[in-house]
């Protein structure tokens, strides 16, 4: 049973002069805050934090934590976020104190593990993404799409100077485009200009003609695509976004589908993102840290932010000397607990393994469609990559159940929602990515509850979930109204 | 559902042109057919009175719980008048989309635009399509 007292708020649970800590006598004088602190710096009074017992902060976070669905509990297909099981192992790794109670001021020298494995992972996402250099830098994966962006112009600026080639000032992307990709456009000074996708689903490339000219300086490909389809058109995509002098990004967000089938750099991109939270087992889901480094062909190199992982003979070094850098985007060699569990991942997997990630990845995928397709259509055909789209429209108008409440229902038969409405070229979807690391029972078990909820009437869908704490909350009111801040209740 | 007597543009907006002194206004708005699908709103960013807009061109922006979507301009001409009460009262658009639930008004002038608009049969057809 859940400890329901356990989980009011911290303010509501707090009890004056309670304490969980016991501090032996101080034997110094007491002097007053006045004497200490200048009058004008001082607050008014103490910060109103909660004052509480130890039993009662741990029963109230251990308590709280059995509210949420996570992997280690539940199944949870969230397409584009390749919620796949992550390995205790790698955790333990990255706890062990030699990694885990490093302090970035040590000196090199007394780093070189650590200098080491950074140095093998930026070698490493290099051959898979068939690229020549890499940055660990970026903190999760738009960070990476920002950076690349941000490097991207810097070798534009350069090369503007030494040909007097005019300024390049857009960045393209799909429709079906993460709305990471537009945002990190905007961010780094540049127009994001959108490209439509045929109905089937793929880049326009007459729309993709029209739009390409001497002024754009990337377009941003997402292959996979967000519909879970591979964009066999990517080669000729690559040779008209080079011949206008143009440069193609790859966003990394569906590498989970193609490690060791096909690499980013053999089909044309130019430079791309990694989501080490995403492919290679960094922890997901709460909010961070994540991880998204970059990979880019060598005349990019000399942009990379700085510092870089270096080998001088049988030593590891930080690179600071790189004059065309756009410099730092992330304090220190980034968030290298993320990092670690990344190279962990991948040295346990190796290259065969992790060509058998992908290939697996795909087969649950496609099991998945093909067991759920007769009963909510499917809209881009019987075959897919890690993931597809279904669509409710056809029983949203036939029974008015919408996708949203199939997704909350869900929930009731104990499965995390996948991604609804998204990507927005789909009515009413539904994003499903099994991942490689779930059996086939698990994935009979989730098609068999979407089967039953489609049966089940219109009334007990609209106001599912019935069985969680909070059931539908008033997301159009938190959007215009948040309460962003706990007060007294009067 | 579509007011027979209005024009209606690819992207989901409606238009009632009308003379005033000589001039050609065009009362802009958006369908029930958008209302609908955009889902519950959030947020919308009206047209600043007094900008000159291209037919085509985006002027504003609606936000829902599911995605942030672009308002385009149905014609070319002055930005006159904007229904400046409604971003407070969002649920005017669902209520009354082709009447109190108006968007903007828009001093036309270049009609060569208004020739793209849809009647309401075409419209119609048009949503028909974009349901399945």
């Amino acid at each position: 049973m859940r400890n329901q007292q356990a989980t009011q708020l911290l303010f509501e649970l707090s009890k004056p002069g309670r304490r969980g800590a016991k501090l032996p006598a101080s034997d110094v004088p007491a002097r007053s805050l006045s004497d200490l602190l200048p009058a004008e710096h001082a607050a008014a009074f103490p910060p109103p934090l909660p004052e509480l017992a130890e039993p009662d902060v741990v029963r109230h976070f251990t308590n709280l934590s059995t509210k949420n669905m996570s992997v280690d509990t539940h199944f949870y297909p969230l397409g584009s976020c390749t919620m796949k099981y992550n390995s205790k192992r790698n955790e333990r790794i990255a706890a062990l104190p030699g990694l885990a109670n490093l302090h970035p001021y040590q000196s090199e020298d007394s780093l070189q593990g650590l200098l080491q494995l950074l140095y093998e992972l930026q070698g490493m996402l290099c051959e898979i993404s068939g690229l020549d250099a890499a940055s660990l830098q970026p903190a999760a994966g738009a960070h990476g799409e920002l950076t690349a962006l941000m490097v991207a112009a810097a070798y534009f600026r350069d090369r503007a100077q030494q040909t007097g080639e005019p300024r390049r000032t857009k960045v393209l992307t799909p429709d079906s485009s993460h709305g990471t990709n537009p945002a990190s456009a905007a961010v780094a000074g540049f127009e994001a200009v959108t490209v439509r996708s045929t109905p089937d689903g793929f880049v326009d490339l007459a729309d993709l003609r029209a739009k390409l000219d001497r002024q754009t300086a990337v377009f941003m490909i997402t292959n996979p695509n967000t519909l879970g389809l591979f964009d066999r058109q990517v080669r000729e995509i690559a040779h008209l976004v080079h011949e206008q002098g143009g440069l193609l990004y790859l966003d990394g967000a569906n590498m989970n589908a193609i490690l060791g089938v096909a690499r980013p750099g053999d089909f044309g991109a130019d430079m791309m993102h990694f989501n080490p939270h995403k492919t290679f087992s960094g922890p997901h889901g709460g909010g961070g840290p994540g991880a998204g480094p970059i990979t880019v062909r060598a005349m990019l190199e000399p942009y990379l932010p700085s510092p870089v992982v270096t080998k001088v003979g049988d030593r590891y070094r930080l690179a600071f000397d790189r004059p065309k850098s756009i410099g730092r985007v992330r304090s220190f060699f980034g968030n290298t607990g993320v990092l670690v569990r990344a190279y962990c991942y991948l040295r346990t997997h190796g290259p065969d393994g992790l060509r058998r990630v992908s290939e697996q990845a795909v087969l649950n995928a496609n099991y998945l469609l093909a067991k759920v397709k007769d009963r909510l259509s499917v809209p881009h055909g019987d075959r897919c990559m890690h993931e597809f789209v279904a669509s409710a429209a056809k029983i949203k108008a036939q029974r008015g159940i919408s996708a949203m409440d199939i997704a909350k229902r869900l929930l009731d038969y104990g499965f995390h929602a996948p991604t609804v409405y998204f990507p927005l070229t789909v009515k009413e979807a539904m994003m499903i990515e099994p991942t490689e690391t779930e059996g086939k029972e698990t994935l009979d078990a989730f098609a068999d509850a979407l089967v039953r909820i489609l049966d089940e009437s219109p009334e007990t869908l609209h106001d599912a979930p019935h069985t969680t704490p909070i059931s539908r909350p008033d997301e159009v009111r938190a959007a215009r109204t948040p309460v962003v801040r706990w007060s007294p209740s009067a | 559902m579509n007011p027979p007597n209005l024009l209606y543009a690819k992207t989901h907006e409606w238009t009632r042109v009308e003379e005033s002194g000589g001039a050609k206004i065009a009362t802009v708005g958006i369908t029930a057919f958008a209302v609908e699908a955009l889902t519950d709103l959030v947020f919308m960013e009206l047209p600043k009175v007094g900008r000159q807009v291209k037919a085509g061109e985006a002027f504003g922006e609606i936000e829902s719980v599911k995605a942030v979507s672009d308002l385009y301009a149905p014609v070319t001409g002055e930005v006159i008048e904007v229904n400046s009460g409604l971003p407070e009262k969002l649920e005017t658009l669902n209520a009354d989309p082709f009447g109190a639930g108006w968007v903007a008004k828009i001093r036309i002038t270049d009609d060569s635009a208004l020739s793209n608009l849809m009647n309401a049969a075409a419209y119609e057809k048009q949503c028909a399509e974009e349901a399945h």
